[in-house]
C-alpha cells in the first residue's frame, strides 16, 4: 500500500487549530533571525482527515493482534488486553495529569488519586513477589534488567565489594546479557543439564567475582528448576545477588514467589502477565522489587505514606542510584495493570496461573503425536517443541513451520528461542484461549506435520494468504531503505 | 547433510574459520566457506581502521548477516595495511568467492613466528570434520 | 471478573487428556518447601466495581486546573482521530512485528513514523522509538562512545535537569567523564574539548524555553571529531533550525507533544536519528522496505543483528518493547497537523507565549529572565519565591509555572512557563491578573 506520504496532495490539510486572538504584533515567527530557522518547511503528509483516518484504518486490517485470533508466542504471554482498562487509563482525572504537580508545593494533594495507584500497586506486587519494595520507574522489562543490574552494582559499591561478573543460563533471554554488558558487566554462560541451569556447573563458575545472577524460574523452556533453593543459598554464601526476571510469572502466581525461591530483585512485565496491551511492540513497563537489604538503592522518588495516610514523594534517599525515568515510570500502562489486578483478585490470579500450565501441558500431550518435544516431561506455562528432525528428514524448518501456521490463521509461535534447542518453536497459549482454539491450533499443526512429509514445497512457499509474502530480508539489510524518499513525496 | 567444505591447501586456518594467506610483507585475510556458509548471506561487513593494530585472536572486525552478527578474529598480530572496500557495496562476494575476492584485511608489519600457531590444511579439515 | 473462558468441562477435558485427576498435580514440580507461603490478595472486583473504584481515584487528582507547566511536557490538544485510530485492536493488541506478513500494518505506520522524523530533523536514518527523551539522550551518548572509543561526555547546563540526573544515574559505574557546564558562550568549550570528547549534548529549545543556533558549538565539537547530540523540541522542529543544519550527528527527543496525553509521566516517546554514517550504531528497532519474489513492495524489520535478541552482550542496546503504540499515535499527529498545519502550531505557541511574556513582565517586579527568542516557554524572576506564589495560584484555579529552585538551587525566585495552543488569551489574562494579586 501507499505511503502517506504518497498519498499527500499539495494544499490538503486535516489540521484544527484554535485562533490566537492577541494582536498581530505577537506573531513572532517572521521575526524570528534567519540563522535560528530551519531553511525549509519538514515535508509532512498533506491529507484531508478522511483520508488519514482511512490510510491507518486500511493499515490496521494489515495487522494481527490477540483481538484478531491465537497468538502462541512463548516468552510473551499474549493474553486477552481487558477493555475496561483501556477507559480506565483515559479517564481524564489520569490522562490529563502533568507529571510535575506532585513536585510543587502541596502539590501532592493535587495528585492524590495517581499517587495512590501508584502505591497500591506496589503493595500488591510486593504480596505477588514476596519483594520487601517496589519501583514502577522502569519502562519496559528489560529496563527493568538494567535497573537490577544497577541496584546491584549499587549494593556491591557500597558494602565495598569488587565483582565484575554476572551468570546467566545458556537459555537465558537475550536482553539478560545486554543488560548485563551495558551496565559494565563481564557475562559468563552457565550451561544448562535437563533443559534447566546445572547447580553443579552454577557451583564451578561462582566465585568472589560473582555480582550477581540472572534467571528466571520456569525458564524459558517453561521448565521449573527443582535446585532453585541450592542455586540461591550457593548465591548468597558467596554474596551475590539473585535476579528474577519476572517474564515467565505467569506460571506461578499463587504457587510460588520469587523471594521464597531466593531471590533478592525481581522484574514484572506488566505487558504480559498483567495483560497489559502490547501496541505493536510497546509501550511496556518492568518494575522491579527488591528484599530489604537492596531497598535504600531504588531510585527516587519513592511514593511513601505519611502518618495522617496522606501520600507522598520522597526524594530522600541518599544511597538511591538516582533516576531511571524522567517520573514514575509508565503510568498509563501501570494504571491497567492495577485494574486488571484488582478486577482478577488473589483466586483470579492463582486461576490464571493454572489454566496457563493447564493449556500449555495440553498442547504438550496433543501435538506430541507429530512433533518432537524438546524435554519429554510436564512442562509449566510454555512448552518448546523441534522441528529438527522435520528440517533433516524433509527440509522444512521452523521458519516454514511459523509461516505456514499464519496461513491457517494463527500467529506463529516464537521461533529459533530459546537457542538450547535446534529448529525450536516456543509454544505459551495463555489462559485466555478457548479450547477449541487450541484444538484448532493442533489441527493445524498436524495438517503441516502431514504436508513436511507429503508436499514440502508447499511449506517454503508459505505465506500465501497475506499481503505480501516471504521479504528479502538480505537485501533490505545489504540496501537499506528506512524511510520514504523525499523526490517521492507530494 | 553438508558438502565437504572447501580448504585449499597454501593457506593458514584458525579455529574460528578464518584463513591467511601469506603474500611478501603481507598477510591477506578472509572467513573460510565453512564460515560463510554457517554465517547465511552476508549483509554488512564492519572493517577496521587502516593502522589500526591488531592482536593475534584478538576481534579484529564484525560480519553480519540477516541472522547473526559474528566476530572475526585477527589470525597474527600485526598492524592494518589495507581493508577490502569492495564489500561496502557488494558483501556478498565473502559468499561467492571467500578465498578470492571476499578478502576482508591486509595485515603487514606481522610476526612469523605467530604462524606457528596456526592450522594448515589438512588440520583444519579435521576441525570442520569434527564440527559436524 | 475473570477473562479465561474455561468452564469446568473445558479443564476436565484437558486434564482427561493429560491423563490427570487435578491441576494441582501439574505443580508437583514445585517442591512443598518453596511453596507461596501466603496469598494475602483482595478478592477480585466486578468492572462496574473496579470502575467505580478507579474513577473515584481519579477524581482525587485535580482536573481543572489551567495548566502552564512545562518542563518538556506540554498540554497540546490531541485530535480525537489519534485516539480512535490507535484504539483499533488489530494495532493495540499486536505484538512486535517480527512475522513480517502478518504485521504490515504496524511495520509501514513505523516506516512511516521514521520518515516524519528523518524529515523534521533532516538527519538520515530514524529508530522505531526508545522509552523517552531521557533515555534516548543516554542511548545517544552512548552512541558517541561507543564510535569514538572515548569516554568524555560534555553535556549543557541547559539540558534538562531531569534528563541529566538520569544520565548520571545510568553512566556512574561505567568509567565515564561527565562534565556538566554552563556553554551558552561557545568559548566555554575551549577549555572541556579535547581528543578524549566523545560527545557534547547541548538541547534546542533548551529547557528555559530559548531558541539557539548551535553551529559554532558542533563545529567546535568536531574539530576534536567528537559527536554532536542535539535534543529537541518535535513541534519546534517545524520551524527552527534542524539538527542537521546545525551540524547534530545525532537528534533525540521527547515525543510527548506529538499526539500523547500528559498521563501523570508515561507513556511517552523517545525518538532518535542519526547520520548515515552511524546507522550501524544506532539502538533499537529499525523497519527498513523489502519486496517479496512478486515484487510487493512491504516492510520488515531490518538491522536485527545490532539486537539484544541476536548479538545478546555485544548488543548496541539491551531494549526490546519500545513506545510502538505512542510512534504511531505521533506519526498520525503529524499526518493530521500537516506540513502547513504544524508550521502554523508552532507559530501558535510562540505567539501565546509572547503575549504571556509581555503580560507578566508588565507587572511590577516580574521581569522575564533570558533575552529570547522562545519557543513555547520562558522564565521569569519573580519578587517572592516562586514556590509560594504557585502554592497561591493553584488556589485560584492556575498552575502557573514550575518553579525552577527545584532543580536549580539558586533559582529560588524563578518560574518557568509555559504557554501552547490550548491556553487562550483569556486564560493567559487570568494567569497575569491572578499572579499579581498573589505577589
Amino acid at each position: 500500500m501507499k505511503t502517506i506520504f504518497e498519498k499527500s496532495r499539495p494544499g490538503r490539510r486535516a489540521a484544527s487549530l484554535p485562533c490566537s486572538r492577541v494582536d498581530e504584533r505577537f506573531c513572532q515567527l517572521s521575526q524570528l533571525p534567519p540563522e535560528l530557522r530551519r531553511e525549509k518547511p519538514a515535508e509532512l503528509p498533506e491529507v484531508a482527515e478522511i483520508d488519514l483516518v482511512r490510510h491507518y484504518t486500511l493499515l490496521s486490517r494489515m495487522n494481527f493482534g490477540v483481538d484478531v485470533g491465537t497468538y502462541p508466542l512463548g516468552s510473551c504471554t499474549m493474553k486477552y488486553n481487558p477493555k475496561f482498562t483501556e477507559w480506565a487509563a483515559r479517564l481524564p482525572g489520569f490522562a490529563g495529569l502533568h507529571p510535575l504537580l506532585p513536585q510543587l508545593r502541596r502539590g501532592g494533594l493535587l495528585a492524590q488519586g495517581a499517587l495512590r495507584v501508584v502505591y497500591e500497586l506496589e503493595q500488591l506486587l510486593k504480596q505477588i513477589t514476596g519483594m520487601d519494595a517496589f519501583t514502577m520507574q522502569p519502562l519496559a522489562g528489560a529496563h527493568g534488567e538494567l535497573t537490577g543490574i544497577m541496584l546491584m552494582a549499587a549494593y556491591h559499591k557500597d558494602k565495598g565489594n569488587q565483582k565484575s561478573i554476572v551468570l546467566v543460563p545458556d537459555s537465558a533471554h537475550g536482553t539478560n546479557p545486554a543488560s548485563a554488558a551495558i551496565a559494565g558487566y563481564q557475562v559468563v554462560t552457565v550451561p544448562s543439564k535437563d533443559g534447566v541451569m546445572d547447580p553443579v556447573a552454577f557451583k564451578e563458575k561462582l566465585n568472589d567475582e560473582v555480582a550477581g545472577v540472572m534467571m528466571t524460574n520456569p525458564n524459558t523452556l517453561g521448565l521449573f528448576n527443582p535446585h532453585i533453593a541450592e542455586i540461591t543459598e550457593a548465591a548468597h554464601r558467596a554474596d551475590a545477588i539473585m535476579y528474577y526476571d519476572g517474564a515467565n510469572l505467569n506460571a506461578i502466581m499463587g504457587y510460588a514467589k520469587p523471594a521464597d525461591l531466593g531471590f533478592d530483585i525481581v522484574h514484572l512485565n506488566l505487558h504480559k502477565t498483567f495483560g497489559t496491551p502490547h501496541g505493536g511492540g510497546g509501550p511496556g513497563a518492568g518494575p522491579v522489587g527488591v528484599v530489604e537489604k537492596l531497598m535504600d538503592y531504588l531510585p527516587i522518588s519513592r511514593v511513601e505514606m505519611r502518618a495522617d495516610g496522606t501520600l507522598f514523594l520522597n526524594y530522600d534517599h541518599p544511597n538511591s542510584i538516582g533516576y531511571v525515568a524522567p517520573f514514575y515510570g509508565n503510568f498509563g500502562v501501570c494504571l491497567k495493570a492495577f485494574a486488571y489486578i484488582l478486577a482478577l483478585g488473589g483466586e483470579g490470579l492463582k486461576e490464571v496461573s493454572e489454566d496457563a500450565v493447564l493449556a500449555a501441558n495440553y498442547l504438550r500431550v496433543k501435538l506430541g503425536d507429530k512433533w518432537e518435544v524438546a524435554f519429554n516431561r510436564p512442562c509449566m506455562h510454555e512448552v518448546v517443541f523441534s522441528a529438527e528432525d522435520k528440517a533433516a528428514d524433509y527440509g522444512v524448518s521452523a521458519l516454514d513451520v511459523a509461516k505456514a501456521l499464519i496461513d491457517e490463521g494463527f500467529h506463529p509461535p516464537t521461533v529459533y528461542f530459546p537457542l538450547v534447542v535446534k529448529e525450536s518453536l516456543m509454544i505459551e497459549p495463555t489462559e485466555t484461549e478457548a479450547l477449541e482454539n487450541l484444538d484448532a491450533f493442533i489441527a493445524a499443526m498436524g495438517r503441516i506435520a502431514d504436508k513436511a512429509a507429503g508436499d514440502p514445497e508447499a511449506l517454503h512457499a508459505a505465506p500465501i494468504t497475506t499481503p505480501v509474502g516471504r521479504l528479502d530480508e538480505v537485501a533490505a539489510a545489504r540496501h537499506p531503505v528506512l524511510k520514504e524518499p523525499e523526490d517521492q513525496g507530494a | 547433510m553438508s558438502e565437504v567444505k572447501k580448504a585449499p591447501e597454501g593457506l593458514y586456518y584458525t579455529k574460528e574459520h578464518e584463513w591467511l594467506r601469506v603474500e611478501g610483507d603481507l598477510a591477506v585475510v578472509g572467513l573460510t566457506d565453512f564460515a560463510q556458509d554457517q554465517l547465511g548471506d552476508i549483509t554488512y561487513v564492519e572493517l577496521p581502521e587502516p593502522e589500526s593494530e591488531v592482536e593475534q585472536m584478538g576481534e579484529m572486525c564484525v560480519v553480519e548477516s540477516v541472522k547473526t552478527a559474528a566476530d572475526v578474529y585477527a589470525p597474527l598480530s600485526g598492524v592494518v595495511v589495507e581493508v577490502n572496500s569492495a564489500l561496502g557495496d557488494a558483501p556478498e562476494l565473502i559468499n561467492q568467492d571467500c578465498y578470492g575476492a571476499g578478502w576482508l584485511v591486509k595485515l603487514g608489519d606481522f610476526d612469523r613466528a605467530e604462524l606457528e600457531n596456526l592450522m594448515d590444511a589438512a588440520a583444519y579439515r579435521l576441525l570442520m570434520a569434527e564440527g559436524e | 471478573m475473570r477473562f479465561t473462558p474455561h468452564t469446568p468441562e473445558d479443564r476436565a477435558a484437558m486434564l482427561a487428556a493429560l491423563g490427570q485427576g487435578s491441576v494441582a498435580e501439574l505443580f508437583e514440580v514445585i517442591p512443598e518447601r518453596l511453596r507461596a507461603r501466603a496469598w494475602d490478595l483482595p478478592p477480585g472486583m466486578s468492572e462496574p466495581e473496579v470502575g467505580q473504584y478507579l474513577a473515584k481515584l481519579a477524581g482525587l487528582n485535580a482536573q481543572d486546573l489551567v495548566c502552564f507547566l512545562g518542563g518538556g511536557f506540554y498540554d497540546h490538544h490531541i485530535p480525537a482521530a489519534v485516539d480512535a485510530l490507535i484504539s483499533r485492536g488489530e494495532f493495540y493488541t499486536a505484538y512486535t512485528p517480527y512475522q513480517a506478513e502478518m504485521s504490515q500494518g504496524t511495520l509501514q505506520s513505523i516506516f512511516e513514523y521514521q520518515s516524519a522524523i528523518c524529515r523534521l530533523t533532516g538527519l538520515d536514518a530514524a529508530n522505531a522509538s526508545m522509552y523517552d527523551g531521557g533515555t534516548a539522550i543516554y542511548e545517544a551518548a552512548m552512541m558517541a562512545v561507543r564510535k569514538t572509543k572515548r569516554k568524555k561526555l560534555i553535556v549543557c547546563t541547559s539540558v534538562s535537569p531531569i534528563y541529566r540526573i538520569m544520565l548520571k544515574s545510568y553512566t556512574v559505574n561505567l568509567h565515564l567523564e561527565l562534565v556538566e557546564a554552563d556553554l551558552s558562550d561557545p568559548s566555554a568549550l575551549q577549555g572541556l574539548l579535547d581528543q578524549d570528547t566523545a560527545g557534547l549534548i547541548l538541547q534546542n529549545p533548551d529547557f528555559f524555553g530559548v531558541l539557539h543556533d548551535y553551529a559554532p558549538h558542533f563545529e567546535a565539537v568536531h574539530a576534536v571529531k567528537g559527536l554532536g547530540i542535539l535534543g529537541c523540541n518535535p513541534i519546534a522542529l517545524a520551524v527552527a533550525k534542524t539538527p542537521v543544519e546545525m551540524g547534530a550527528d545525532i537528534a533525540v527527543g521527547e515525543g510527548q507533544p506529538l499526539g500523547l496525553p500528559l498521563s501523570f509521566g508515561g507513556p511517552y516517546l523517545g525518538f532518535m536519528a542519526a547520520a548515515e554514517g552511524l546507522l550501524r550504531t544506532m539502538p533499537g528497532r529499525i523497519v527498513g522496505r523489502a519486496h517479496d519474489k512478486e515484487g510487493r513492495t512491504g516492510y520488515c524489520l531490518t538491522l536485527q543483528t545490532r539486537e539484544q535478541h541476536i548479538r545478546r552482550e555485544k548488543a548496541t542496546s539491551n531494549i526490546c518493547s519500545n513506545e510502538a503504540l505512542c510512534a504511531l499515535a505521533a506519526v498520525i499527529f503529524l499526518g493530521l497537523m500537516g506540513k502547513q498545519g504544524l508550521v502554523e502550531l508552532a507559530e501558535l505557541n510562540m505567539t501565546q507565549a509572547a503575549y504571556a511574556r509581555e503580560r507578566l513582565g508588565a507587572i511590577p517586579g516580574v521581569e522575564a529572565v533570558d533575552q529570547g527568542p522562545w519557543f513555547n516557554e520562558f522564565r521569569v524572576r519573580l519578587p517572592i519565591d516562586a514556590r509560594v506564589a504557585v502554592s497561591r495560584m493553584i488556589d485560584k484555579g492556575i498552575a502557573a509555572g514550575f518553579p525552577l529552585g527545584r532543580y536549580y538551587p539558586d533559582q529560588a525566585n524563578n518560574l518557568l512557563v509555559a504557554v501552547t495552543e490550548k491556553r487562550s488569551k483569556e486564560e493567559i489574562g487570568y494567569l497575569a491578573e491572578g499572579l499579581e494579586a498573589v505577589l
